[in-house]
Parts: structure tokens; C-alpha cells; sequence
């Protein structure tokens, strides 16, 4: 996983609340078999025609948003199917931080798995980012995982709180599965104990 | 004093291995279950870095989302992609040596539907599977829920999972239930009382008089639905019903297993006087069938009602409203009974078990599919439509016009060749009315499966209890 410490950018303004994973990637997309490929189809019905083009207004298609590293969201964002696509889509298109004033859980999840920091903020907050956002170009934003801040255009920052496990993984591109991996002795004494409290689940 | 303890913190007690300081914890997997779009990025995960399964035998794996619900199927899979998703499916289940029920199997079916069909899903287990709607399996007092693809590498390779613990919530249902109004009804109107982030956070126990009440079929279709309402799980406590429900299946324990095991489950409860975070007290009296309107599981009304006007709703849902309305060509004002509907869907995991397939047939008892309606069934399972065959439903619902398909996801997400066209609208027995769920530009409307059958009659959206 891609280590995450700082990342500086213009961000891009989405503030329609409740954006799923369907419009983030819609399920025609999850037919492949791989993790890497999905960028061009990030948002894909809002961002393409019936034949294909580019819809001018869709923000990620204006010019300074097209290499956006960040996005502001309306409220929930990631609800729905639980597929880690969208993460995946978020990424290979180039977004290492989404910052709203909420997230669905498994979405949320989803992100840290993949170098993704999804940033929760008061809303109050978020909508000051989010005017920082609309003003495009000269306006860049700097999130810093270690210190917990963004810096705003103007030069004042706003704090966020994150999981200390989660930042740690981020900070370090720390692979979970390894790091469970060390702890097999537990696992394999939890399971002695657990069958036969509940022999049942043993088979 | 005893501790008071809720189902879920009993459930997570159970299986929690290791916890840090900040609460990450460490839990055991009882049951994996897998599908072919979720899991092919984790087992190349696992080649890739030389990892096996660690438990296979608590591992079940079935295609479902993709595979077409034709008969002709069994020749193959046409489209491309899907195909060699499925392959992968197919080769994963050999190489790693899980249980598989393959595309021609008879016992194939949805996931969710499977699961306790072969007595996986038990009570007091933890379940997992990437899919969100997991949940499905909380109705039998399994604390289930939907997981992304790295985690489905993590628990293939561990059998554990790493989680912090959510907060307790509890919807109460008191009362008894009108006549025409069931389980999707009462799942629908507690999402449009919620919100579809009212559950965020949280781990939602449903419980009061009118879920006591429901079969365990209808309490699956109550926590299939808990993730639209924002929670990860749905959670029953397990009853006499829920027992009888499971005995005798494949998987479930035998003989002094079983004994035990049940002694062991009559202990998942919430202790009286325990404490949940959040509250909500719904009177089931007042619920009445209900559709959605919008493109959120939270956009529902009574059918008697008319289609709400933005300028009704507070500034950021306005913006969402006035989109859904333009999406779904709907008019503020306009009575929901006078929608008109070109396609009926009658599936998915939220509502295509055998109780359901009854319950159209029910309504469609002497009358017929609407001319110039396309209505299909797509049972949950291969089991299941081998039920309704025999109990005489699947002659009858084809008799009133009905496609009898094979079992799969179909028409609950456009992933397989069965979609909507654009403006196409549809009623739904499903779970998402999201944009684009059911086909790019399709428009879905959710009710449950005898609402689906009284707009199948009439070719718009309709109470049903003026067709009982
Ligand atoms: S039936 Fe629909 S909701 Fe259920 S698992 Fe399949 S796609 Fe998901």
C-alpha cells in the first residue's frame, strides 16, 4: 500500500449529499478481475454522455479539477454496496483524500486499505473547504496526515481527528494482513478454547 | 450486580481474540462467504504473497451477481467479462479447496439466500462476506456484515478480522401489522423514519411485538435492509421459530451437538435494563405498504400519498429531491397511484424466498400481468424454485404472465443481462432505487413482493389491500 504524509492540491467541490458507491463506480465496472484500471471510470454516469464524451459541467472534467488529489463531499458519502471498486476508482484516478462531514462505514474502511485518507469534519468546516474549493486553480489545499491539519489557501489550518491505528498503517503503507499474521499463536489459542465452548463450530 | 449486556456485545465477546488500547480489536470469523465480483483482487492477493486459506472448511463460495438467469446458462456464459469472473470463481473454490456451489448446481443461488438455506448462517456467529448485505443474516442472531475486498483477503488468509466496536441501537416495532403490509414494509418505513444514515455507527437490534412476529424469512428481509439504514448490521434475537427454521439443514449441528447448541443460543439476548445508545420506537400499527419515490431508500411514502414537493425538505435533501424527481420523472403532487409502471422485478435477497414467490401468488390468484407489462420472477435460489415448482406457484405465477427465471441477483443490479432501459420504470422487491442500479437511466420503485404483484394488475403503482 502507497504510504500517505502529505498530499497538496487543488481540490475538487461535490456537494451533493449522499453520493453512493453506484455513482462512484457504477457496476458495470466491477466485472474485472483486477484492482488497477478503474481512474477513467470514476463517476462515470455523471461524468460521460449515453456515447461517451465528456459532460463539460461534471466537475472532475473542468480543467483544474482534472488532477485533483482531493475532494470535498456532501454528507454520506460512499453509502451503499460495499465494493471496494470505488476506493480503487478514487485512487487510480488520483484522489488520496476525501473530506466530508460524514462516510459510510465500510466505505470509510475501504479507504485506509488503500492509501486513501477520508477526512471527517464538522460541517461548519467542511463547508468553509468547500468554498476554498469552488475557487479553483489558485486555490490549494494541504493535507499532512502526521500533524492532523489542512492548510487552507489563506494560510489557516483546521485540525482532524483520525484513528491512531489506522494513521499509523497509512503513515507507514503498513500491510494489515501481516501484521495479524504475527499474532497466529493468539489466534490459534483463542480457537482451542472457542471449540470447545462451542464444539459445533469446529467442523 | 450483573452486568447488563445487549446480543451484540454478547456476540462480540464471544469472539474477540485481542483488543488494543484504542479499542482495535481482533475477531474470529465463523463463516466466510464469497462471490465471484468481491473476491477475485483477494486471491490473487494471496498468490501474489504466497498465502493459503487458513480455515476452508468455514469458507462458502457461489457466483450469483453476474451469472445470467436464462435457461440457456447452462451452455455458458455469453458475456465475456462475466464469464471469466465466474471462471475465477470456479478455479479459486478448486485451487483453495472452499465450499462451492457452482452456476449448475441446483443449491446455487444469492449468497445471502444460500447461506441459511444449507444451515451456515447459525445463531451467535459472526459473519462476513463482501457484500454489503451481509446483514441478511442477522435475523438469526448472527452478527453479520459486509466487508470490502482487503478485508476479504484478510479473512481468508486469518480467519479474523479487525474491527472496533460499533454503538448498540434498537428499533422497536410494537403493535400488529395491517393487513397487506409485511416485513419490507416495516424495513422501508423504518429506513424513511431513519434516514439512510440514521444507523451509521451503530449495530441495529430490531425487536418489539411485530418482529417477534414475523417468520424468520420476513426478519431476514427486515436486516437485509438495515445496511439503507446507515448500520453495518441488523441483529434478531433467535427464538423458537428461528430454531425450528434451521433443524434438519445440512449444515446445521446434529444430535448432541444440536442439544448444546441450542442451550447455548437461548442465551443470545439483550439482558433487560441494558443500555443502547440510540432508540427508536416505531408504532406497527401505523405502518401501511409503502413505496419509495426518490433514488434513496429513505424516499418512502404511503401509497395513499402524493409525490412530495422539494421545497418541502431542508436545504441539502431539496438539492437531492429535485434531483431524484428529474431522474425519475416524477411531478410534486402527483399520487403516487397514478405512477405507471412498464416491468414488475420480483427477486433478490431482500425478497425472493419461497414466502415471497407465495405471497404473489397470492395476490395474482385469477388474475393476470397487465398486457404490455413485462413482469419476471427470479428466485433466490435453485432450491427455492424447486419448491415453487412443486408447490404448483411457479405453473400458476407463468399461467398469470409472469418469466420463471433461473436463480441469481438479476435485475437488483445491472451486472447480468437483465436491465432496465433508460426511463424504463420498474416496480422493485429489491433494496436500491440508487440512479443507475437496475440499468443506466432505469427508474425503480421498492415495495414488496405483494405491492409488486397488485402494480403487475394494473400497470401502476397500487395498494394492494383494495385487491385482497
Ligand atoms: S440480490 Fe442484489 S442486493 Fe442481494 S446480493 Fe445480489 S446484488 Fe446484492
Amino acid at each position: 500500500m502507497e504510504k500517505f504524509t502529505e498530499v497538496m492540491s487543488v481540490a475538487a467541490p461535490l456537494p451533493l449529499i449522499n453520493i453512493d458507491t453506484d455513482m462512484i463506480i457504477p457496476k458495470q465496472f466491477l466485472k474485472t478481475i483486477k484492482r488497477s484500471g478503474l481512474g477513467k471510470n470514476l463517476f462515470d454516469e455523471m461524468r460521460y454522455d449515453q456515447s461517451g464524451n465528456e459532460i463539460g459541467d461534471f466537475v472532475l472534467n473542468q480543467a483544474k479539477y482534472k488532477n485533483t488529489n482531493i475532494l470535498i463531499a456532501g454528507d454520506n458519502f460512499g453509502c451503499g454496496s460495499s465494493r471496494e471498486h470505488a476506493p480503487w476508482a478514487l485512487l487510480d484516478f488520483g484522489i488520496r483524500a476525501v473530506i466530508s462531514t460524514s462516510f459510510a462505514d465500510i466505505f470509510y474502511n475501504n479507504c485506509f486499505k488503500n492509501g486513501i485518507l477520508p477526512i471527517i469534519l464538522p460541517k461548519k468546516e467542511r463547508d468553509l473547504l468547500m468554498d476554498d474549493a469552488l475557487k479553483g486553480s489558485n486555490s490549494i489545499l494541504t493535507v499532512n496526515l502526521e500533524n492532523q491539519e489542512i492548510k487552507r489557501p489563506d494560510g489557516s489550518i483546521i485540525t482532524f481527528d483520525v484513528d491512531q491505528f489506522k494513521k499509523k498503517c497509512l503513515l507507514n503503507g503498513l500491510d494489515d494482513i501481516e501484521l495479524t499474521m504475527k499474532k497466529f499463536d493468539k489466534i490459534k489459542s483463542f480457537e482451542d478454547s472457542y471449540f470447545l465452548k462451542f464444539p459445533w463450530l469446529g467442523q | 450486580m450483573l452486568e447488563c449486556k445487549t446480543l451484540y456485545d454478547k456476540i462480540w465477546e464471544d469472539h474477540l481474540i485481542t483488543e488494543d488500547n484504542d479499542g482495535t480489536s481482533l475477531l474470529y470469523v465463523d463463516r466466510h462467504l464469497v462471490h465471484e465480483v468481491t473476491s477475485p483482487q483477494a486471491f490473487e492477493g494471496l498468490r501474489i504473497s504466497n498465502r493459503t486459506v487458513r480455515s476452508p472448511e468455514k469458507t462458502i463460495a457461489v457466483p450469483d451477481h453476474n451469472v445470467p438467469t436464462t435457461l440457456d446458462r447452462a451452455e455458458g456464459i455469453s458475456n465475456k467479462e462475466s464469464r471469466i469472473q465466474v471462471e475465477a470463481l470456479d478455479k479459486n473454490a478448486i485451487d483453495f479447496g472452499i465450499n462451492y456451489y457452482p452456476v449448475n448446481d441446483i443449491r446455487q443461488g444469492i449468497v445471502h439466500i444460500i447461506g441459511p438455506e444449507q444451515g451456515w448462517t447459525l445463531p451467535g456467529m459472526t459473519i462476513v462476506c463482501g457484500d454489503s448485505h451481509t446483514a441478511t443474516h442477522g435475523a438469526f442472531g448472527a452478527l453479520a456484515h459486509g466487508i470490502g475486498t482487503s478485508e476479504v483477503e484478510h479473512v481468508l488468509a486469518t480467519q479474523t478480522l479487525i474491527q472496533k466496536k460499533s454503538k448498540n441501537m434498537k428499533v422497536e416495532v410494537n403493535g400488529t401489522l395491517g393487513l397487506g403490509v409485511t416485513a419490507k414494509d416495516v424495513t422501508l418505513s423504518i429506513i424513511g423514519e431513519t434516514g439512510t444514515a440514521g444507523g451509521t455507527g451503530h449495530v441495529i437490534e430490531y425487536a418489539g411485538s411485530v418482529i417477534s412476529n414475523l417468520s424468520v424469512e420476513g426478519r431476514m428481509t427486515v436486516c437485509n435492509m438495515a445496511i439503507e439504514g446507515g448500520a453495518r448490521a441488523g441483529l434478531i434475537a433467535p427464538d423458537q421459530k428461528t430454531f425450528d427454521y434451521i433443524k434438519g439443514r445440512p449444515h446445521a449441528p446434529k444430535g448432541s451437538n444440536w442439544e448444546m447448541a441450542i442451550n447455548s443460543w437461548k442465551q443470545l439476548y439483550s439482558d433487560n435494563g441494558s443500555r443502547f445508545d440510540k432508540l427508536v420506537v416505531i408504532d406497527g400499527n401505523s405502518i401501511a405498504p409503502v413505496v419509495t419515490w426518490g433514488t434513496s431508500p429513505e424516499d418512502v411514502l404511503p401509497i395513499n400519498e402524493i409525490i412530495p414537493n422539494p421545497n418541502d425538505f431542508d436545504v441539502q435533501k431539496k438539492q437531492a429531491v429535485e434531483r431524484s424527481l428529474n431522474y425519475m420523472g416524477l411531478i410534486p403532487g402527483q399520487k403516487l397511484e397514478d405512477v405507471k409502471i412498464d416491468t414488475v422485478f420480483i427477486g433478490s435477497c431482500t425478497n425472493g424466498r419461497i414466502e415471497d414467490l407465495r405471497d404473489v401468488a397470492k395476490i395474482m390468484e385469477g388474475k393476470k400481468v397487465k398486457e404490455g407489462i413485462r413482469a419476471m420472477i427470479v428466485p433466490g435460489s435453485g432450491l427455492v424454485r424447486e419448491q415453487a415448482e412443486e408447490e404448483g406457484i411457479a405453473q400458476k405465477l407463468k399461467e398469470a404472465g409472469f418469466e420463471w427465471r433461473l436463480a441469481g441477483c438479476s435485475m437488483c443490479l445491472a451486472m447480468n443481462p437483465d436491465q432496465l432501459s433508460p426511463e424504463e420504470r420498474c416496480a422493485a422487491t429489491s433494496n436500491r432505487n440508487f440512479e443507475g442500479r437496475q440499468g443506466r437511466g432505469g427508474r425503480t420503485h421498492l415495495m414488496s413482493p405483494a405491492m409488486a404483484a397488485a402494480a403487475a394488475i394494473t400497470g401502476h403503482l397500487t395498494d394492494v389491500r383494495n385487491l385482497i
